[in-house]
């Protein structure tokens, strides 16, 4: 049982921090039909960024500043590049995202070199939030919850309840209709752009320090930021969430099981042992497949829903 | 107030216009005629900037060609798009916020004058607008592009598939629009209610203008009707 609630908070926060990432992407997506490769690269550098303020002003402050600069970076990107690739149509906008996320990661190196960074967890958020027999659950843990609702909760407010956020709404679908109404919709796509890479940022801040930050972090994430957004339907951010739930779930219980074949046949009274055909497949525990969980997830929904869990769109 | 002079538009290679010209004057009811793909709407869309085009489109005296769509939106032209381009998913109310062009700027019109006009607009303000009828769609493209206080609206096709009493209605709202010293470019099919409104007309063909005259000129001109309106 104590296993059971610590795995599924674990899970869930896991979660959350790929919602945080996968918001973003598929904010970008839906919008303006890009699908931004360099997402990801974007959480390295909010990690980066989060890093290096945090030795002149501490975690707190870069928690808020790496972000906003990320976002910034971002929107030059899209004001700069994007923007003028778009013309030449979705391929070559998904080719400059590709390149991008190479140039961000070979700037990532020269700037801060190959090996990891000591980016740690600040000492008042370091250690158990509460333990539940013999099994603890981190703080920080606690608090990148924390950090993902309120980001969820801001976004929500700002879509729903904001006039920004209503032309943002219908820009998702009819943009030249609401350009024609007299919104500037480029900017619109700007000020999108720049959040969603923004809220990238906020991911890296977190995950560099509950994680890793080195110049692969990127490479590591971006994949299963896509099978987010994929599983849960291009373009839905309601789908993203619960993708995100789902896989941050489903990955931390398979990590932490190890279940395999052979217990389950031992267990029905069915002996496997050396000599049994296969025997190293029958053998192969759930916590060593976990990794490739989300792929196959993927790789089954694109074959049965390929629009996703909620996704509308049929392209 | 608008003037158009040699016209031409794009979709990619296609050459679409090919040197339109025409003038809505102040205060103005002015309608376009054609028949099918003949490019009426091209011609609306290229005034607004949303087609590559070529040549000139003065309004109020200023050239549109080359501004961005949402700049030429400030300048005070208002475009109703065809085929009931509304926002299925937001409310009646949040469509016709969306029409106008900031929170603080407040035009001749008021959402409650749009109630007022289209009591079932008013019912319906917090449903979805997906789910209005066909005609009550209509009208609310056309209240949501007069939210943003336009000097000059631009109608496309706006009594395509309407049942004849809201025909009437909506040829009511032109009144109360013209009442109001708004001009209007009107795309119709319909050619009696164009006839019935319109001071003067424009007949095209093949991306040209292929007539131009009052009401008079065109009921007057049965083979002018037969070659470029009649099916
Ligand atoms: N997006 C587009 N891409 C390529 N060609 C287009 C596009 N839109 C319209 N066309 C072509 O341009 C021509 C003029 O179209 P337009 O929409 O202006 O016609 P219209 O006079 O408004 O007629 P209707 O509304 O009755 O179809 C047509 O031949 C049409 O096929
Ligand atoms: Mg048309």
């Amino acid at each position: 049982m104590e296993f059971f609630l610590i795995s599924l908070l674990n899970g869930v926060s896991y979660g959350l921090l790929l919602f945080m990432l996968s918001s973003g992407l598929t904010l970008i997506f839906s919008m303006m039909g890009v699908l931004n490769f360099a997402h990801a690269s974007f959480y390295m550098i909010g990690a980066y960024l989060a890093y290096t303020l945090g030795l002149k002003l501490g975690f707190f402050p870069a928690l808020f500043l790496a972000p906003i600069l990320t976002g910034l970076f971002g929107a030059l990107i899209e004001r700069f590049g994007l923007r003028k690739v778009h013309r030449y149509g979705h391929v070559a906008e998904l080719l400059f995202t590709f390149g991008l996320a190479y140039l961000i990661e070979e700037s990532v190196k020269v700037i801060w070199g190959l090996a990891s960074m000591p980016y740690r967890i600040p000492a008042v958020l370091d250690g158990p939030l509460f333990t539940l027999y013999t099994t603890s659950f981190p703080k920080f843990r606690g608090f990148m919850m924390l950090v993902a609702l309120a980001m969820l909760f801001s976004v929500y407010l700002l879509l729903m309840r904001t006039r920004i956020g209503l032309v943002i709404q219908a820009a998702l679908t009819h943009p030249q209709t609401v350009e024609a109404l007299g919104h500037n919709v480029p900017r619109v796509f700007m000020l999108v752009f720049g959040g969603g890479t923004a809220l990238a940022g906020l991911a890296g801040v977190i995950g560099g320090a509950a994680f890793i930050t080195e110049p692969s972090m990127a490479a590591s994430v971006g994949p299963i930021v896509f099978v987010v957004a994929v599983v849960g339907g291009m373009g839905s951010l309601a789908g993203a969430f619960l993708a995100s739930l789902l896989i941050g779930i489903v990955q931390t219980f398979a990590i932490a099981l190890d279940w395999s074949l052979a217990g389950m046949l031992a267990a029905v009274g069915i002996g496997v042992t050396e000599s049994t055909p296969l025997y190293s497949l029958w053998k192969l525990q759930l916590s060593q497949v976990a990794p490739v969980l989300p792929y196959l997830l993927l790789v089954l929904m694109l074959i049965f829903r390929p629009k996703g869990l909620l996704g509308t769109r049929a392209d | 107030m608008l003037e158009v002079r040699d016209l031409n538009a794009y979709y990619g290679k296609s050459h679409i216009l090919h040197g339109v010209h025409l003038d809505v004057g102040d205060g103005e009811i002015v309608s376009l005629l054609g028949r099918n793909g003949v490019g009426r709407s091209t011609t609306i869309k290229a005034i607004m900037g949303m087609v590559d085009c070529q040549g000139s489109v003065k309004f109020k005296g200023d050239e549109m060609v080359g501004l961005k769509t949402y700049q030429v939106a400030h300048r005070g032209l208002g475009y109703v798009p065809e085929n009931r381009d509304i926002f299925p998913t937001l409310t009646v109310r949040q469509n016709l916020l969306l029409g106008q062009k900031s929170a603080r700027r407040t035009g001749r019109w008021k959402m409650d004058d749009m109630y007022e006009l289209f009591p079932r607009l008013g019912e319906r303000a917090d449903t979805q607008a997906g789910v209005l009828s066909g005609g009550e769609q209509q009208m609310l493209t056309l209240c949501r592009t007069l939210m943003g206080d336009p000097e000059l609206v631009m109608i496309d096709e706006p009594t395509e598939g309407l049942a004849p009493k809201i025909v009437e209605q909506v040829a009511g709202l032109f009144e109360e629009i013209r009442k109001r010293g708004i001009s209007i470019l009107l795309v119709e099919q319909k050619l009696a209610i164009a006839l019935d409104i319109s001071e003067r007309l424009y007949v095209m063909g093949h991306g040209q203008i292929v007539f131009e005259g009052t009401p008079r000129d065109v009921r007057e001109n049965a083979a002018m009707r037969k070659e470029w309106l009649e099916v």
